[in-house]
């Protein structure tokens, strides 16, 4: 049977992100008691967690967590690694034995920085060059993924219920200022833990509920990019679009979510001038970046957390927030799980995105323009 | 001495007596003069030589008396002397001439569009309903910048000129000299009203087209007939013709009996005179003269219309596609072989050029692998048949189709293949004013505009059943189509999977 990258599996899910907007750092037990909640939602097939803040020794590294399929493709690797990178640590990513997660691949994780003369040799910036390697690795290599690449952050995923692979990767162990969390309900059996969300690139993670009808749409005009989508998942999609609109083209984060989730026409002929002609550009030099089709999505970054939701909302998301955390859950009850009493609640609208950016960020290549869009949640 | 012809009527007119009323609606309608009243015998005669099979005297005849059908006198069989084929060769033993013909291609060639089937949603992802939710069809044609530089809320730099369609759907090129006034008229309304542009072709924009300008793109084509300031700046589009998929790499030639005095003033020709559009265009001998061309008509129009340029799909059309795209043409339309004519050379319409679906899968595909998909917009024509054969368009890769013989159909053309005679006797490919009076404009803007219609109503549905509510997330969406009885190569070529897979 063909696996994942080979083959495109659709799938349902569910998903789940708190963030606190201050920065301050928690532990891992509330996400998985969140994603626990909406256990029905996935089928064994999928889990995983995406958290930021939790490498704070190695802020400066990359954090490259590997799936090996055998010991010596991770030789090969680590000799790879070698040659390009200033290896500052690296090690077997702790794991616990849990009867509910069977055949797990080799899970290590290494603390990188590219070599300068690497960089210079091939005239390209560091995070250009940390997105080729790996992009080389994931579709070149075999027997060999990376599936997290970003600084001071990391993805932990796997076969399995996402309470288990929680349980399996130690997270309540962790303590991060952004969680995110996914449950998984392909529609296939790949069993395959590089198929599983979140997907990520550099630090930009991405868990997903929902099928793009749009997918091909897409991945041919990423492709124009430079992008391989080895995975052939919708979420891998996502990621690639956000990595390209924010990093590539420098864009402000409400102009990105307008070009994911545009506007209608009949919306935008409403609208004054100015913005109109802003929204039409957008439409019309994006178009090959709008998501069609159902989805849900949570996007993580350094910077914070972003949730999107198609133009028509067909997939579930709420949002919430409490102090200085926000939730955004496919469900009420996951995020009543952990949030007893939120001070906000709301259904955000198709199309309207939640972001939620920390209040100390200083984004490089995500111009804010308002000191209101900063701190809050968009609702 | 004259020869005595060979050739046998193609076609037999069978006349129910009992229904005939000899009203003579037949002989008014017929401009071939095939039917004939004989006063003295109190008869009507049917000469069928003469006879094309337009259907105009079955479809007008008040009494339904007539019937038109295939002569079945057969030849001695042989399946390599075709009956068409000993045919053609009487007729030009007794002309020594090429033979003509009209509208496409219509060899029993495979049409690729029947070998493809689209998707739709079940369970895991919900169709959309359009008649409950947006379905969007809005196209923009023309350069797409790769990037927007939005500062502080501001739009950094314009973007380079559109052309904004309400659906995917334009009218292709036909000349006034080609189609009659009338039939421009129809089609210039039915565009306006739907919010779509129509096409000059090279006969230049009649004075009582002018206030259609927001709606035409204007042609220039090899023989430059009514090109002109005025011109130029009365469209929405300029559009450069390098060919057309009915005839590759050859020109046109309207005969001067067509060229009567409104077609003249038109074409600024003199009246009566042929007008002969050259093969190549002489000032485009390589792609660096068609970049000379393409800035030559930007710099005329202020940099404030998008230029297209037209092709027909030949062997090489990627390439030469991805030639045109960096020599700044801001649109790339593209014509197949079984497009339409109003003359053209039988021989050359029949084999010249390669269907539309592998040339547009071809060059949609080599514009993205060089990554420049982005600055040209790819119109498709060449016989498209209906709003599947548009949504399969999309998802090949192409932002729009130009309609031309679907057109024409929606104003009664009945495809009989003899738009080169200037009889056309449903007042569409003709400039005899007791024809061209037969198409009221008003009632064949109606008939464009329901076409239009009914299509974007179809188009709706099959995206909604694709769970995609906005055109652009069809487009270059090659997942939502399977190959059914295509070979690996097809298939390859076409860039789509096989049904189950």
């Amino acid at each position: 049977m063909l696996r994942e990258g080979q083959i495109r599996i659709p799938s349902g899910c569910a998903i789940s992100g708190i963030m606190n907007k201050k920065g301050r750092v928690f532990g891992g037990g509330d996400i998985i008691n969140s994603i626990a909640v909406m256990h029905d939602r996935s089928n064994g097939l999928g889990g995983g967690f995406a958290a930021y803040g939790i490498y704070p020794e190695f802020k400066e590294e990359y954090a490259f967590h590997f799936f090996f399929d055998h010991t010596a493709i991770k030789n090969e690797i680590e000799a790879l690694l070698k040659k390009n990178f200033i290896i500052a640590s690296g090690e077997a990513i702790p794991v616990r034995k849990s009867n509910s997660i069977k055949d797990a691949p080799l899970i290590w994780r290494y603390f990188v920085r590219p070599k300068h003369r690497v960089l210079v040799k091939q005239e390209v910036d560091e995070e250009e060059f940390v997105v080729r390697f790996v992009m080389r690795v994931n579709s070149e290599i075999d027997g060999a993924y990376i599936f997290s690449s970003g600084k001071n952050m990391g993805a932990f995923k796997g076969v399995g219920y996402p309470e288990d692979i929680g349980e399996f990767y130690r997270l309540e162990e962790y303590s991060g200022y952004i969680w995110t969390a996914h449950g998984r309900f392909p529609t296939n059996t790949p069993g395959w833990w590089g198929g599983a969300h979140p997907f990520t690139l550099l630090d930009c993670s991405v868990v997903h509920n929902g099928e793009i009808s749009s997918y091909d749409a897409n991945r041919r005009q990423l492709e124009m990019y430079g992008y391989k989508c080895v995975l052939q998942t919708d979420t891998e999609v996502v990621a690639y679009i956000f990595d390209y609109l924010m990093r590539k083209q420098g864009l402000p984060l409400d102009v990105i979510v307008k070009a994911m989730a545009s506007p209608f026409w009949h919306e935008i002929d409403r609208m004054n001038k100015k913005e109109k002609e802003i929204l039409r550009a957008i439409r019309v030099v994006y178009g090959g970046f709008l998501v069609n089709g159902p989805f849900s999505i949570l996007i993580g970054t350094n910077q914070g957390m972003i949730a999107l939701n198609d133009r028509i909302k067909l997939r579930p998301s709420i949002a919430a927030t409490k102090g200085d955390y926000l939730y955004v859950a496919s469900e009420e009850a996951a995020i009543r799980q952990v949030c007893s009493k939120p001070e906000h609640m709301w259904m955000p609208r198709g199309g309207e995105p939640v972001i939620g950016l920390l209040e100390t960020s200083q984004p490089t290549c995500v111009p804010v323009r308002t000191e209101q869009e900063k701190i809050a949640i968009n609702s | 001495m004259s020869l005595k012809s060979y050739v046998t009527p193609s076609f037999l007119i069978e006349r129910n007596k009992d229904r005939c009323i000899k009203c003579k609606v037949c002989v008014q309608q017929c401009a071939n003069e095939v039917h004939r009243y004989d006063e003295e015998d109190d008869e009507i005669i049917s000469e069928e030589h003469q006879c094309v099979n337009c259907q105009r005297c079955v479809t007008m005849c008040p009494t339904g008396a007539l019937t038109i059908r295939r002569n079945p006198n057969e030849l001695r069989q042989n399946s390599n002397w075709t009956a068409e084929a000993v045919r053609a060769i009487y007729i030009q033993a007794e002309t020594g001439g090429i033979l003509l013909t009209g509208m496409g291609n219509d060899r029993p060639y495979p049409v690729y569009w029947d070998n493809i089937l689209l998707n739709a949603s079940q369970v895991t992802n919900p169709s959309i309903d359009p008649l409950r939710e947006p379905m969007e069809l809005k196209t923009h044609l023309g350069r797409k910048p790769d990037s927007l530089s939005i500062k502080e809320g501001k739009l950094q730099k314009k973007l380079p000129p559109q052309l904004e369609l309400e659906l995917p759907i334009m009218f292709s090129a036909m000349s006034f000299g080609s189609i009659s006034l009338n039939a421009i008229k129809s089609l210039a309304e039915a565009a306006k009203q739907e919010g779509t542009y129509f096409n000059t072709g090279e006969g230049g924009l009649h004075r009582d087209l002018y206030q259609y300008g927001k709606n035409a793109i204007v042609q220039v084509a090899s023989g430059r007939f009514g090109v002109h300031a005025d011109y130029l700046q009365a469209g929405a589009a300029i559009e450069i013709k390098i060919g057309q998929g009915a005839k590759p790499g050859i020109g046109g030639h309207l005969p001067g009996e067509k060229v009567e005095r409104e077609v003249s003033e038109t074409r600024m020709i003199p009246e009566g005179t042929d007008a002969i559009s050259p093969a190549p265009h002489h000032d485009i001998y390589s792609i660096e003269d068609l970049r000379q061309l393409i800035y030559s008509l930007k710099e005329a129009t202020n940099y404030e219309k998008p230029v297209s340029v037209k092709i027909a799909a030949v062997h090489n059309v990627a390439a030469i596609a991805s030639g045109i795209a960096r020599a700044g043409a801001d649109i790339i339309a593209i014509d197949g072989y079984r497009g339409g004519t109003g003359a053209a050379p039988l021989r050359i319409r029949d084999n010249v050029g390669i269907p539309i679906e592998f040339a547009l899968a071809a060059v949609d595909t080599r514009l993205r692998q060089e990554a420049i998909r982005n600055q040209v917009s790819l119109v498709v024509g060449g016989s498209i048949r209906n709003s599947a054969d548009i949504v399969k368009a999309i998802a090949l890769g192409a932002d729009a189709v130009y309609i031309a013989s679907s057109a024409l159909l929606a104003l009664g053309c009945h495809m009989c293949q003899k738009c080169y005679t200037g009889k056309c006797n449903w007042g569409i490919a003709t400039q005899d004013p007791h024809l061209a009076k037969r198409l009221n404009p008003e009632l064949g803007a109606q008939r464009a505009r329901n076409l239009l219609r009914a299509w974007k109503h179809e188009i709706q549905e099959m995206l909604g059943g694709m769970g995609i509510n906005a055109i652009e997330s069809l487009r270059g969406n090659r997942l939502m189509l399977r190959g059914i009885g295509l070979t690996e190569k097809e298939l390859q070529i076409l860039g789509i999977k096989n049904a189950g897979e």
